[in-house]
């Protein structure tokens, strides 16, 4: 079974077509890379996928479940994860007070006004546990505020994982990151899409090769062309539409 | 050295009687236990808008209707039932607790409606609320209607002699101090932790799966009952209660010791409620324009310090270090 199956998914904006009949899945152990030129609709599908967005038309199962009418904190109980486009942390706190806040949600202790202290110490080790052996081990005590565009991509990184998704939907993990920080992430991907699903949506072609098992490729809300990464690259239509006949395919 | 500090401040607060009495000045004592009292509803206001983000305009809704609960009961007290079954009292063991589960129904019915908005509507909203019942208790005349309701006495506790100034200076004291450790529990737990993320990033709570609206709520209502408590404690000081105990200036005010403290600050309100106090009562002294007078400091500790009176100490403290 799918653990994400999108059908025939809608989105309008007055006369504008932005979701146009979307269908696609996403399968356990795979990296669905989604892509598409600016203005395809990639935002508005993670939109209405995470739950900002309401669909006109059409139905999205997480795990066989229908979701396409629950909240978005409700889809993120049934193991919906995701990352902004924009990180989006919470700036005034800590690297490690934010991802305590994810092992929070998780554990569910959030009605708790009595647990000062000492629920927070051990909520705070978990963190730490979880930032030892990344890059962010030595800015555990840092507010986001202080923290490089690179180091908040990978904080919201951990910040998702530490809610133990079932699936995580990525939206341009890859943007503004240098030559190095992208080497690294790409890496970092590929070792948790070894355990958890993903939907990648991405511009940057050597990440999206380097990582997809599959890639759907999305022009005018529409998806032209699904298949694995030789098949894309191949693909007349894509060449046309997204990469320019002229572009360089790496 | 913190613990030096607070022990300080505590023995302070309580040599103020014995100082105040011994310099022949018992209207300081009468200044500091406003202080208290405010600084309990201050706090209550900085919780949600301070920690919590939510700019609520009709705090002093909640501060009058926990000193109406208090009029209302006492009125009852020995004579007929409120509603036919409702028996009056003149305990503050039965008031106070009394004042805290209706100011929280208070809370609970006007900020389910609120909260639903954000922004300058919540503002509104909850400015207009307040108004109602302003309105409401200005037209129930059986209870003083505008002239509001007096209390013949202060309630009762333990048999102490609550007629004694210094009494129940201790007696407010004792509950503000706990008020002010409950607070702070509530304020560093996890829900503490939760209502200040949705403060910082409503978008990014979601993202975890938190849906704000409840959390937000859920603090709605203890700041109601802090509000409800500071008032029922002010209808026992002032023995009265009246319709502008809740009218929107004194909401306003609530608001302005928030800023002047520090907003955001666990301290700042008590800063805030005693420099307010403090200033309302000489400046009212020396011209009935005080209220100029208090504008221009406000402004002054608006756009000159970052984090009102808390925020000026923090700084001076680091500097020293």
């Amino acid at each position: 079974m799918s653990i994400l199956k999108v059908s025939k998914l809608v989105k309008r904006f007055g006369g504008l077509l932005a979701t146009d009949d979307v269908s696609l899945t996403v399968e356990e152990g795979e990296i669905h890379a989604l892509i598409g030129p600016n203005g395809a609709g990639k935002s508005t599908l993670i939109n209405q996928l995470c739950g900002e967005l309401r669909p006109d038309a059409g139905r999205i199962l997480l795990g066989g479940r229908d979701i396409t009418a629950l909240s978005v904190p409700a889809r993120v109980d049934l193991g919906l994860g995701r990352t902004f486009q924009v990180t989006s942390l919470l700036d005034d706190a800590t690297c490690r007070e934010n991802i305590a806040m994810a092992v929070q949600a998780r554990e569910g202790l959030n009605f708790r006004i009595w647990d000062a202290v000492a629920g927070r110490a051990r909520l705070w080790d978990q963190a730490d546990a979880m930032l030892a052996g990344t890059p962010l081990a030595a800015r555990s005590g840092t507010p986001v505020n202080d923290l490089s565009h690179g180091e908040r991509k990978q904080l919201e990184l951990l910040v998702a994982l530490a809610r133990k998704p079932r699936i995580l939907l990525l939206d341009e993990p890859m943007a503004g990151l240098g030559h190095v920080e992208s080497q690294e992430m790409i890496e970092r991907l590929r070792e948790i899409g070894a355990q958890t699903p993903m939907l990648l949506v991405e511009h940057d072609m050597e990440a999206v090769f380097a990582l997809a098992t599959r890639i759907s490729v999305l022009v005018y809300g529409r998806i032209i062309a699904s298949g694995s990464v030789a098949e894309i690259r191949e693909n007349a239509d894509v060449r046309e539409a997204y990469l320019g006949a002229e572009d360089e395919l790496c | 050295m913190r613990i030096a500090f607070a022990l300080l401040a505590a023995a302070a607060l309580i040599a103020l009687p014995f100082v105040t009495e011994a310099a022949g000045q018992p209207a300081l004592l009468s200044l500091a236990t406003r202080v208290l009292i405010y600084a309990i509803a201050a706090a209550s206001l900085n919780f949600i808008l301070g920690y919590g983000g939510m700019i609520s305009f009709g705090h002093a809704a909640f501060f009058g209707v926990g000193a109406y609960t208090v009029g209302i009961l006492f009125a009852h007290a020995g004579s007929e039932p409120l509603f036919g079954f409702i028996p009056g009292s003149k305990q503050m063991l039965i008031t106070l607790p009394a004042a805290l589960v209706i100011s929280g129904l208070f809370a609970a019915l006007i900020g389910a409606l609120s909260l639903r908005t954000g922004g300058v509507q919540f503002i509104m909203i909850t400015l207009a609320f307040a108004q109602m019942l302003f309105f409401f208790f200005v037209s129930l005349t059986p209870y003083g209607g505008e002239d509001g309701i007096i209390i013949r006495r202060t309630n009762d506790l333990f048999g102490l002699n609550m007629r004694d100034k210094t009494t129940l200076y201790f007696v407010i004291l004792a509950i503000a101090a706990l008020f002010f450790a409950l607070l702070w529990r509530v304020v560093n737990s996890s829900f503490g932790a939760v209502l200040k993320g949705i403060r910082q990033n409503e978008r990014r709570m979601a993202a975890l799966g938190f849906a704000p609206y409840r959390y937000k709520l859920y603090a709605f209502v203890l700041a109601g009952m802090g509000a409800g408590l500071a008032g029922a404690l002010m209808a026992n000081f002032l023995r009265f209660a009246s319709p502008d105990m809740m009218h929107w200036t004194k909401s306003g005010e609530f608001m302005i010791m928030v800023i002047l403290g520090g907003v955001g600050s666990f301290f700042g309100p008590i800063f805030g409620a005693a420099a307010f106090l403090t200033l309302e009562t000489f400046l009212a002294g020396w011209t009935e324009h005080w209220q100029l007078a208090m504008g221009a400091i406000l402004l002054v500790v608006v756009l000159g310090t970052k984090g009102g009176i808390a925020g000026l100490l923090a700084k001076l403290w680091g500097a020293r270090k």
